[in-house]
């Protein structure tokens, strides 16, 4: 195998893994730009969406019926985490929000513990075996799959928002919460609405996930960390922004640990890191941002 | 006069109180290993280090409004510096203090600097994958630091004059290491270091107004909260005897949060608190399931938060505080009124719009004093 086809090769495996980590950086992305806080339970969301998933097929229904269900418990339970946890809070300081969501992080981790215990379970693969080969590049059907199924949530996302009278509200709330509530929009279940929505598409990258990972409670950890990364990259208030971030992340992931072996497999985490501290150091808004004016 | 009188009684009255109090915590802070079976002891000189480690977190968290997640790495940091220093140099445990101190300090220096530029969120961020990152390294670093099996090295052993059991020496050590650290941290906080780091919490643009160099002191901030997390992992060692990289994953740097917030944000004695429950919570909750401690403190984390925001320690002030102006305000109901001395008026609700300038976690005003 040439060195370029080699390249090509770690490129399209890091293509397939951003693809997961642009998912959950959307939904990240969502509730940033709906609430204005990261979440930092989001990727422990993603989890308990991928147990339940696991719980309806290990329960014999078929995977394709399972995801459909699993979505709309997601999103059910997103919408009522917003009722409830978040929105007494939602007026306070930032730190108290970091701190609440961090506790959800801790909960709902526990909490899946709890209900299905540590052990790792397998999940089943949702695409065939195989792949095909491209001038020598070997492509999976599930990374053609994963990519697929993240390009049809964000073409849904942006049918959503921009050409449906719920998105145009949804923005509106975004936008200007006062103000929407002055023209008569029930800023309240908006707000709910968008971490459903924003639970629905973490919960897609928990499926996505899992058959490579394994299910376990502590799953989106690592995944989280890339997320993040991403969601720095392409800017904390764009959703297009995440995507493009999610995908370099994966990319420059694998090229890391395939080609620097300083870093090797083990220290590839150390990769967003570097991401996040240099993209806050040089351009703290990310590459899809707008730089926030602040006016003391 | 007689107003004066009164102040002098209740100064004096105040003062008794306290010396009593401070005899009474002598005694028992004392007593204690002679009492307890050497592994109460044991939990206790946990309690008594992880509230060093609080403590520092809460000169950043609670005072300096910045958010961590990921002082578990300075405490792997110090715990690490000591574990190498006794197994490679063999240089005896007191010489490793002022090394693991010293070097979290520039650790933390080196950290704050790009903090300074990462408000709130984004320090958390960083924080946090810096604290993932770290086992991993600890792992690569293999020749140092002796990879994933950690490394083992000889606990505190009592001089042959003290007479006293393992325990109960490595107990006092640490409670002399804790109650310095401690003074420590009140002293800085009384002084000029620790005032302009309230007044850059309180309001920044204010506080720059007034002269306080925003920079060098949100990074100085960072450096002594990772001083304190380091010389509390470095007794983590001497009383341990072992460490390894799991024993500091991400999950450390959330639970020494967690414990931060329970015990009380910007409080004196929230770190003691809180440390009492980093240490007591698993240990009881393990025997229901693996997972419950987990579950206890992510719902007592969020119960704080909402009904709580000045964690345990907070919570008895502001029982006492309702106690107080309840009494106060039968009393001047009963007695005459004079204009003043009234109990001030119900306090407003708070304006509901959300308000900039309020301090993180604002209710550690009433700690303030």
């Amino acid at each position: 195998m040439s060195a370029v086809t080699e390249l090509l090769q770690q490129v399209v495996e890091g293509v397939g893994s951003g693809a997961v980590y642009a998912s959950l950086a959307l939904a990240l992305v969502l509730i940033h730009r709906f609430t204005g806080i990261v979440n930092f339970a989001q990727g422990e969301l993603a989890m308990i969406s991928t147990y339940v998933a696991w719980q309806l097929v290990a329960s014999g229904m078929s995977f394709w019926l399972a995801l459909p269900v699993t979505l709309a418990v997601s999103f059910a339970g997103g919408m009522l985490i917003e009722r409830i946890v978040i929105r007494p809070v939602q007026n306070a300081p930032e730190l108290t929000m970091v701190i609440v969501t961090v506790g959800l992080f801790i909960f709902v981790n526990a909490m899946a513990g709890l209900i299905w215990s540590f052990t790792v379970k397998d999940f089943p693969q949702p695409f065939p075996d195989g792949g095909i080969d491209l001038a020598g590049v070997r492509v999976d059907w599930s990374t053609f799959g994963i990519i697929a199924v993240v390009a049809v949530v964000m073409g849904l996302l942006y049918v959503l928002f921009q050409h449906t009278s719920i998105g145009l509200v949804m923005r509106a709330v975004a936008c200007n919460p006062a103000s929407a509530r002055l023209s008569g929009i029930r800023v309240g279940r908006v707000l709910m609405l968008g971490w459903g929505l924003a639970a629905t598409v973490g919960a897609v990258s928990g499926v996505l996930v899992a058959p490579v990972l394994f299910l376990e409670p502590n799953m989106m950890g690592g995944v989280l960390i890339y997320a993040f990364a991403a969601a720095t990259l392409g800017g904390f208030d764009s959703p297009v922004g995440a995507v493009v971030g999610g995908l370099c992340v994966g990319v420059a992931e694998t090229l890391a640990g395939a080609y620097v072996d300083v870093i090797g497999a083990d220290l590839k985490v150390g990769v967003p890191l570097v991401i996040i501290l240099a993209v806050l150091l040089v351009r703290p808004q990310g590459l899809f941002g707008r730089a926030a004016v602040e006016r003391a | 006069m007689s107003t004066i009188t009164a102040t002098l009684d209740t100064d004096r009255a105040r003062r008794l109180r306290l010396a009593l109090t401070a005899l009474l915590a002598a005694v028992v802070t004392v007593g204690a290993p002679f009492y307890f079976a050497p592994f109460q002891v044991f939990q206790l000189t946990m309690v008594l280090l992880y509230a060093v480690a609080l403590a520092g977190l809460n000169l950043l968290v609670g005072f300096g409004g910045q958010i961590s997640l990921g002082h578990g790495a300075f405490f792997a940091a110090g715990a690490y510096t000591a574990a190498v220093m006794l197994d490679r140099y063999d240089t005896g445990h007191l010489a490793t203090l002022p090394v693991a101190a010293v070097g979290c300090f520039l650790l933390g220096l080196g950290f704050g600097v790009p903090a300074l530029r990462l408000r709130g969120l984004y320090l958390a961020l960083v924080t946090l994958s810096f604290a993932v990152f770290l086992p991993p390294l600890l792992k690569r670093l293999e020749p140092v630091t002796g990879g994933s099996m950690g490394l083992t090295v000889d606990k505190l052993q009592p001089p042959a004059w003290s007479g006293l059991a393992e325990d109960q020496w490595t107990y006092f050590v640490v409670l002399a290491v804790t109650a310095v650290a401690l003074l420590l941290a009140r002293n800085l906080l009384r002084s000029r270091v620790g005032r302009a780091l309230l007044a850059v919490r309180d309001n920044e643009s204010a506080a720059e107004v007034m002269g306080v160099r925003l920079s060098l002191h949100k990074t100085l901030a960072f450096a002594w909260s990772a001083l304190f997390a380091g010389v509390s992992g470095c007794v983590y060692t001497w009383v341990i005897g072992f460490v390894s990289p799991d024993s500091f994953s991400f999950v450390l740097s959330i639970t020494l949060l967690a414990g931060l917030v329970v015990g009380g944000l910007a409080s004196l004695y929230g770190p003691l608190l809180g440390a009492a429950f980093v240490m007591y919570v698993p240990s009881v909750a393990q025997d229901i399931s693996e997972a419950a401690p987990g579950v206890v403190f992510g719902l007592l984390i969020i119960a704080v938060m909402f009904v709580a925001p000045t964690g345990l320690a907070g919570l008895a002030g502001r029982v006492r505080g309702a106690a107080v102006s309840r009494l106060t305000r039968t009393t001047s109901a009963a007695g005459d009124r004079t204009p003043g001395s009234e109990p001030s008026a119900p306090p407003t609700p708070a304006d509901p719009a959300p308000v900039d300038a309020e301090p993180v976690g604002a209710p550690p005003r009433t700690e303030k004093e």
